[in-house]
């Protein structure tokens, strides 16, 4: 076990080294330059070079890139060059939305993938199987962006339950902050619960046919009780790998949500950047999504052990 | 010694707002607070250290002051200074300030502070994205706390209004630092929180110096998505969105009589840029030939939804000096055909067509392209991203055509600048520019800004499209806010519920 973690530690570590070099050499790639967006049309060379020395922004690339990631193994990300505070402070702004909602919307998806995915497997040809397969399908065919918009008009604007939009805070406490979110999770929800539905029934259905379900059986249980029993942890593994997946694509690509509910998460502060091109805050922020995407990964991996001992020894 | 108190440039008010009678719905309650919509977040709240627009649609009036204003009619009023004093020849302003006067801090604001800010603004390593404004100060000085004199090296008629724009305000050298981030100025609100991507909120200043605001507090709410700014308007979260990025949901606006919808207009030239030193371009004829190929109205309807009026030349409709010379380029494809004939590109002509992001270029672009192509100019259109848009287009100058709104007031100057985007290079112009800046007699300057806007029409430097608009949308109750936009401010000043 203790080998296991080390391996997965250091694949970890190698795998954000690669990545923090390709994010620096793409963003320097990218043309634009952040002064001269900053001072607009009118700007004289004169400011637009005392700009550019102030943000550093001149110096040779493997230079910068060393300083940078100097900076992040100090827990320094550095200062945005538009906003002009410090980066690590607006990631963590922006992640008291961002991780909240990707857990909520996370959550939901589980709330409801399990079940139906469970009941589709046990219904298996039924009506309801069939008309759940259709629902899931549409599910995933339904652009979310437009299924955000629905919600919107019907729960906000005309029956008034809960706000259009914009989140207040967690200071007013955890009620008005929960209300403000569920939207925007219901509508990153649905598609992400809908594939999950149909992975969980197709795992479900082939742990069905296993043996050892025929020997649950054999011995008594009922066929739910097998399910429950010897079948649902065995379903899991392709579960979870799609789950991890989905975490780190609510975390990351919620841009098109948050925009629809004005919400300013993680993936709005990106697309702002990019456009502004304030590129220690794209940097700094696609880092914490690789970190992110990495960790969730490697932590599906050591709950594969849990779930099924036999992956412990590989 | 002329004794000025005011006006510069006064304007008459385009008055096409589109008011609504009706009873409002509205909660019967006095309301102290006001949340005001804006399509784009200010990077920092520095207006003196970066040219957005949203900076000054936060702090311009609100937060800071300058020694003048702009008022919504675009003239120039006194600010913090009182009243101003010329020499006989015209290079000595001697500025009085008010008595009194103390930052958001409660340092007080006095003539040091006026040069502090001057000085810092005009010096070698200013940031200040509008450092022309400053360039014929030769000196300033602190004759005594509310005594300010500054010495020009040249006669400048423009310079009290110069002295009125957002990037020429006082800050304090205790402060400055600060500005970006949380700014301490004079104005009538003080800064209080900024919740960054999402909001900033103001609250009312109880030591202001001047008559005291109506808003307890105010908060800039920042929403970009067109659809997003209608559900919030829709829902209440936003009192009045000026800029309202969604022109085409504001008929459902006009008929709720919950809101208003305010139409004003801009200082914003949105004009065809022209590539004077690419090689078909460089030919007065085929400049011309695309003007008459242009039909305005056509691109304001498809691509404004009606909004906008049309120009002739590079100078805002509203100005009194402005000159009507839309007839000159009409519209007439025929016209056109015989000009490109007559060049030698009876034959077809392509040319690139760049554009940036924002609506008036990326729809209007595509009804450009048409009407060229009726008339045998094909264009390869390129999407660019603002940063792009200023490297290739702005900086590299790698390009035929583009559309920009070119939204500074008083900015047909930039026709004098040889090296400047569109490469119009014409020595006449850049005598009569000169002689503009040494001019401070009105009628003359008029005269002036009349020859210089005829000239560069009749050289077709670009195309000239139409004044940029700005429709808003307002809670009907809300009353106070600007309906032109002379400079760009959200001026909350007189802001108050009925």
């Amino acid at each position: 076990m203790l080998a296991f973690l080390t391996a997965r530690l250091l694949t970890m570590i190698a795998s954000l080294l690669v990545a923090s070099l390709v994010i620096f050499i793409m963003l320097d790639l990218v043309p634009g330059d952040p002064a001269s967006l900053m001072l607009g049309l009118n700007a004289t060379p004169e400011a637009l070079a005392a700009l550019r020395e102030q943000l550093g922004l001149d110096g040779p690339w493997p230079q910068r890139y060393l300083a940078w990631i100097a900076g992040l193994l100090r827990g320094d990300f550095g200062l945005s060059y538009t906003y002009r505070v410090p980066v690590s402070g607006l990631i963590i702004e922006r992640l008291a939305i961002s991780l909240p909602l990707a857990l909520y919307a996370l959550g939901l998806t589980v709330v409801i993938a399990f079940p139906v995915g469970m009941i589709a497997a046990a219904t298996r040809r039924s009506w309801g199987d069939v008309s759940i397969m259709g629902l899931t399908q549409l599910g995933i065919a339904m652009p979310n962006f437009w299924f955000a918009i629905q919600l919107q008009v019907l729960f906000a604007l005309v029956l008034r339950w809960l706000p259009a939009g914009s989140f207040p805070g967690w200071q007013d406490g955890l009620w008005p902050a929960l209300t403000a979110l569920t939207l925007p999770a219901i509508a990153l929800a649905l598609p992400q619960a809908s594939i999950l539905a149909r992975v969980m029934r197709s795992s479900v259905l082939e742990t069905l046919h296993q043996d050892y379900m025929r020997s649950a059986r054999a011995k008594g249980l009922s066929a739910a009780g097998a399910l429950v029993k010897h079948g649902l942890r065995n379903a899991l593994i392709p579960v979870l790998t799609i789950l991890g997946l989905q975490f780190a694509f609510l975390l990351a690509g919620a841009i098109i949500i948050e925009n629809v509910f004005y919400l300013s998460g993680l993936g709005n502060l990106v697309f702002k950047a990019i456009s502004q091109r304030d590129l220690i805050v794209v940097r700094s922020c696609v880092m914490v999504l690789v970190f992110a995407v990495i960790a969730v990964n490697t932590l599906v991996d050591l709950t594969y052990g849990l779930v099924d001992p036999r992956l412990r020894k590989h | 010694m002329r004794r000025i108190f005011a006006l510069q440039f006064p304007t008459r008010t385009l008055a096409a707002s589109l008011m609504l009678a009706g009873a409002s719905l509205g909660m019967a309650q006095a309301q102290t607070s006001a949340t005001i919509g804006m399509q784009l977040e200010p990077p920092h709240l520095d207006p003196t250290a970066g040219a957005a627009a949203a900076i000054d649609e936060v702090v311009y009036a609100n937060v800071f002051e300058g020694l003048t204003r702009y008022r919504s009619d675009g003239s120039v009023a006194p600010a913090l200074a009182e009243s101003w004093d010329i020499s006989d020849d015209g290079l000595t302003y001697t500025f009085h300030l008010h008595a009194g006067v103390t930052f958001h801090d409660g340092s007080a604001l006095n003539a040091e502070d006026v040069k502090f800010s001057l000085d810092r603004a005009r010096a070698e390593d200013s940031t200040n994205a509008q450092k022309a404004l400053f360039a014929g100060i030769e000196a300033v000085e602190a004759v005594d706390d509310t005594t300010v004199k500054v010495t020009l090296s040249a006669p400048d008629g423009a310079f009290v209004t110069k002295m009125a724009w957002g990037d020429a305000v006082i800050l304090a050298p205790e402060s400055v630092e600060q500005a970006a981030t949380a700014p301490v100025g004079s104005g009538p609100f003080k800064f209080d929180r900024w919740v960054r991507g999402d909001r900033v909120e103001l609250v009312r200043n109880p030591d202001y110096w001047g008559d005291a605001v109506a808003l307890e507090s105010a908060t800039f709410k920042f929403i970009s998505d067109p659809n997003a700014a209608f559900a919030a308007v829709m829902a209440g979260d936003i009192d009045a969105f000026p800029g309202y990025p969604a022109p085409e949901t504001l008929a459902a606006f006009e008929a709720d009589p919950r809101f208003d919808v305010v139409v004003g207009s801009t200082e914003g030239e949105t004009i065809l840029s022209t590539n004077n030193k690419a090689e078909a371009l460089s030919d007065v004829r085929v400049r011309e030939a695309i003007a008459h190929a242009i039909n305005r109205q056509e691109i304001i309807d498809g691509a404004m939804f009606g909004f906008g009026t049309p120009i002739g030349t590079h100078f805002a409709p509203h100005n009194p000096d402005y000159v009507d010379l839309t007839g000159q380029s009409n519209y007439d494809p025929e016209r056109s055909k015989e000009l490109l004939k007559a060049a030698g590109y009876e034959n077809g002509l392509t040319l690139t067509l760049k554009l940036p992001p924002p609506s008036y270029a990326r729809r209007g672009g595509e009804i450009v392209a048409a009407q060229l192509r009726a008339v045998g100019i094909e264009t390869e259109i390129s999407n660019l991203e603002w940063a792009q848009w200023l490297e290739q287009v702005f900086r590299g100058k790698d390009f035929d055509l583009t559309i920009v709104s070119h939204t500074e007031p008083m900015d047909i100057n930039i026709y004098a600048r040889p090296g400047y985007y569109f490469q119009y290079d014409k020595a006449e112009f850049q005598d009569l520019m000169k002689a503009l800046d040494v001019e401070a007699d009105p009628a003359k300057r008029s005269a002036l800004l009349k020859q210089a806007q005829k000239m560069i029409a009749d050289d077709y430097v670009n195309g000239y499209l139409f004044q940029l608009a700005r429709a808003g949308v307002v809670n009907a109750k809300l009353k106070g806010l600007w309906q032109n936009a002379p400079t760009q401010a959200n001026d909350l000043t007189a802001v108050h519920w009925q």
